[in-house]
């Protein structure tokens, strides 16, 4: 793929100049979310409503993967009655939530941050504690542009 | 348990497909000239690893081959003994009902002694800077920092974060560190021997299911053993004839008795946290009790409504596991993984001293032992000892060697549990006191492990205290200990509270039955 061929280009020519943590919101309690907040760092680099707007996709990403509701508590009552032994088998809800969320950050660092010079991590790498986003020095010109 | 890979996003590796299957990935690694290391073999907490990664256990096992072999043992003593006896009086449902309980309660304490119970991973050094950047911006510039918290409002209510110097990062809410396994765990409920696990909200359902199904398999093995006796016992034949026809059922029944009230306690004691949706942590430290003022701090964690804490505890999403055991470690970072492989190896070699040390201060202490009455408790209360010392560091096991093995001596000793940001192997972080004395016969031998109650950690003791917040077992007592029972939640009381009044050993030793209460009144009697 032409993108990934172009981030591989710019992460080859340029180096790490710092990073940036976006910390969790414990506002709402122990439910994963991230504080939408644009980090001073970012200024020059990216566009705020942009940022926000990924930060806010992520966060409703991963309340969707913790909702209790009805589907949820199907997979548990079921896999209570199977001695939790489904759970070898079966992929869970938040698994999957979890794989769309590294596509959904896959894409955006493709199609956004990368050409600005950022990188975005899976929080999940992260152990769900911080968004951090890698800043890049931009040395060569034509890199990913 | 279903297992993802979380590959990490390799800047060099982008191009390549992310979710290989390990052996390509593998080949990948190799042409760059390294071999692929899993992470779990750089994992930096005290947990064990089989089957490549796959299960996870605590450094010690505990008593879990205990817990093990007592159900395996009443059971197969009762299908053996008293199912073709009740198969052909009764019903052919009993065998069947008993077989069905038999394997949820295997299955359920496999799941919680070798699941992930919630770890959460050390931050890297660069998130650990970025925190420390934050902090020093804000903070005093003492030399010894003061202790640090974060306040955050979680419903309505302030709640505080603490800093974990070992993982150096702002422990999320409901999150402890464990000492014994060297990791901050969420939901921290207790660390348990008799699963020989921590227990945390990944596994805690698994847990709840354990106690559980035991609590039904013991009441139904008691019931239907003593329905046995009564049957056989008919016509006027009496007890004993039936007792002596099938002996078997005495020992069951003996085991069943002394368990069921405990394990019972437990259940019920789990099922008020479930429905109030509060850890054991939480519970004893008195987090949402309002105990420190008037106003009246609920739970900020509860739906108010109790169907909705349970469903929400026990049917909940699953959350994955966040270490990522069998993930490959990313080729830059082999520098580090260098570095903690020395600290591995210091560790491993730790512990074996450890374990020679034990034996010899056990030998010597078998040696020394009065022949008094007694000498089963007092093996036992040897060995609970034991196990406490083997949970400290050479420093502690070597200058208590070079000691009488029973010293009289009012010289306290010091729990280092210290300078909670050394990632020292050796930092001991004594949690788990024998505090059974059942036979005051015994009391010499315990003294020194019953020193460790009336330590007093030295100040600071904030950092410290973090460390304390798990819940010890209770063994019960040791002439009941053929008993199968899933131990009571207590914590220690001397650790929680930094005060210098050593708390005698007694303080330990409650029963069975009511512990909670005891626990309670022992606790609150401290502050």
């Amino acid at each position: 793929m032409a993108e990934t061929h172009n981030m591989q280009d710019l992460h080859h020519q340029a180096a790490v100049a710092s990073k940036v943590y976006v910390q969790r919101d414990y506002n709402s309690g122990t439910i994963c979310r991230f504080q939408t907040k644009f980090p001073s760092e970012l200024e020059s680099r990216v566009d705020r409503q942009q940022f926000e707007e990924t930060m806010q996709t992520l966060n409703n990403l991963y309340a969707e993967a913790e909702k209790i509701g009805g589907k949820s508590y199907l997979e548990g009552c079921l896999a209570c009655m199977t001695a939790y032994t489904i759970f070898l088998c079966m992929e869970t809800h938040y698994e999957k939530v979890l794989k769309k969320i590294a596509r959904f950050i896959k894409e955006q660092n493709e199609k956004i941050y990368a050409p600005l010079g950022l990188l975005l991590t899976d929080p999940i790498e992260r152990g769900l504690r911080v968004v951090e986003i890698t800043i890049f020095e931009d040395r060569s010109i034509g890199s990913g542009r | 348990m279903k297992h993802c890979e979380y590959q990490q996003i390799d800047p060099q590796a982008l191009s390549t497909p992310t979710p290989t299957l390990p052996p390509q990935h593998a080949v990948v690694e190799e042409e760059k000239g390294e071999t692929a290391r899993r992470k779990w073999e750089v994992f930096p907490g005290k947990n064990r690893f089989y089957c490549d990664g796959r299960i996870i256990v605590a450094q010690q096992s505990g008593v879990l081959p205990l817990t093990l072999g007592l159900i395996l043992v009443t059971t197969v003593l009762f299908f053996v003994f008293d199912c073709p006896f009740l198969l052909k009086h009764l019903t052919v449902f009993i065998p069947a009902i008993g077989g069905v309980l038999f394997v949820f309660v295997v299955i359920s304490l496999l799941q919680t002694s070798f699941t992930d119970p919630g770890i959460l991973p050390r931050a890297t050094p660069d998130e650990a800077a970025d925190i420390e950047k934050q902090i020093d911006n804000s903070g005093s510039s003492t030399y010894r920092p003061p202790p640090r918290t974060k306040e955050v409002m979680i419903n309505q209510q302030v709640v505080k974060l603490k800093y974990c110097f070992t993982c150096k990062m702002f422990r999320p809410p409901r999150t402890s560190h464990c000492s014994l396994c060297d990791n901050c765990v969420e939901r921290f409920d207790h660390h348990c021997p008799w699963v020989g696990n921590c227990v945390g909200k990944r596994n805690y359902r698994f847990f709840y299911t354990f106690i559980v199904s035991l609590s039904f398999l013991t009441v139904f093995i008691f019931g239907c053993v003593a329905t046995h006796l009564a049957l056989r016992a008919q016509g006027g034949r009496g007890l004993m004839f039936a007792l002596q026809e099938s002996p078997a059922s005495a020992v069951e029944l003996v085991i069943c008795f002394f368990s069921v009230w405990s394990i019972l306690g437990l259940s019920g004691f789990h099922t008020y946290l479930v429905a109030s949706n509060l850890t054991t942590n939480e519970d004893i430290k008195g987090s949402w009790s309002g105990k420190s003022g008037a106003e009246d701090t609920g739970n900020p964690y509860s739906y108010n409504n109790i169907i909705t804490n349970c469903c929400s505890v026990l049917c909940g999403p699953m959350p994955p596991s966040l270490i990522d055991r069998r993930g490959f470690m990313p080729v830059e970072e082999s520098s580090q993984t260098v570095a903690t492989e020395i600290e591995l190896a210091a560790k491993n070699e730790i512990n074996v001293c450890q374990l020679v040390l034990c034996l010899s201060v056990f030998v010597c202490m078998a040696h020394h032992h009065p022949p008094l009455g007694g000498q089963l408790s007092g093996l036992c209360s040897v060995l609970c000892w034991l196990m406490s010392k083997c949970t400290q560091g050479t420093k502690d096991l070597l200058e208590s060697a070079s000691r009488s093995p029973c010293p009289q001596t009012g010289k306290p000793q010091t729990v280092s549990t210290s300078c909670p940001d050394s990632i020292d192997p050796a930092d001991p972080a004594v949690t788990f006191n024998p505090a059974v004395t059942p036979d005051p016969v015994a009391v010499p031998s315990l003294k020194c492990g019953g020193r460790h109650h009336s330590h007093t950690t030295s100040p600071p003791d904030e950092p410290r205290q973090q460390h304390h917040h798990h819940n010890r077992h209770h063994k019960t007592r040791s002439t009941q200990s053929s008993s199968k029972r899933a131990a009571l939640h207590i914590s220690n009381p001397a650790y929680n509270v930094s005060l210098s009044p050593p708390t005698s050993p007694g303080l330990g030793p409650s029963h069975a039955t009511g512990a909670e209460d005891h626990r309670r009144d022992s606790f609150a009697a401290l502050h």
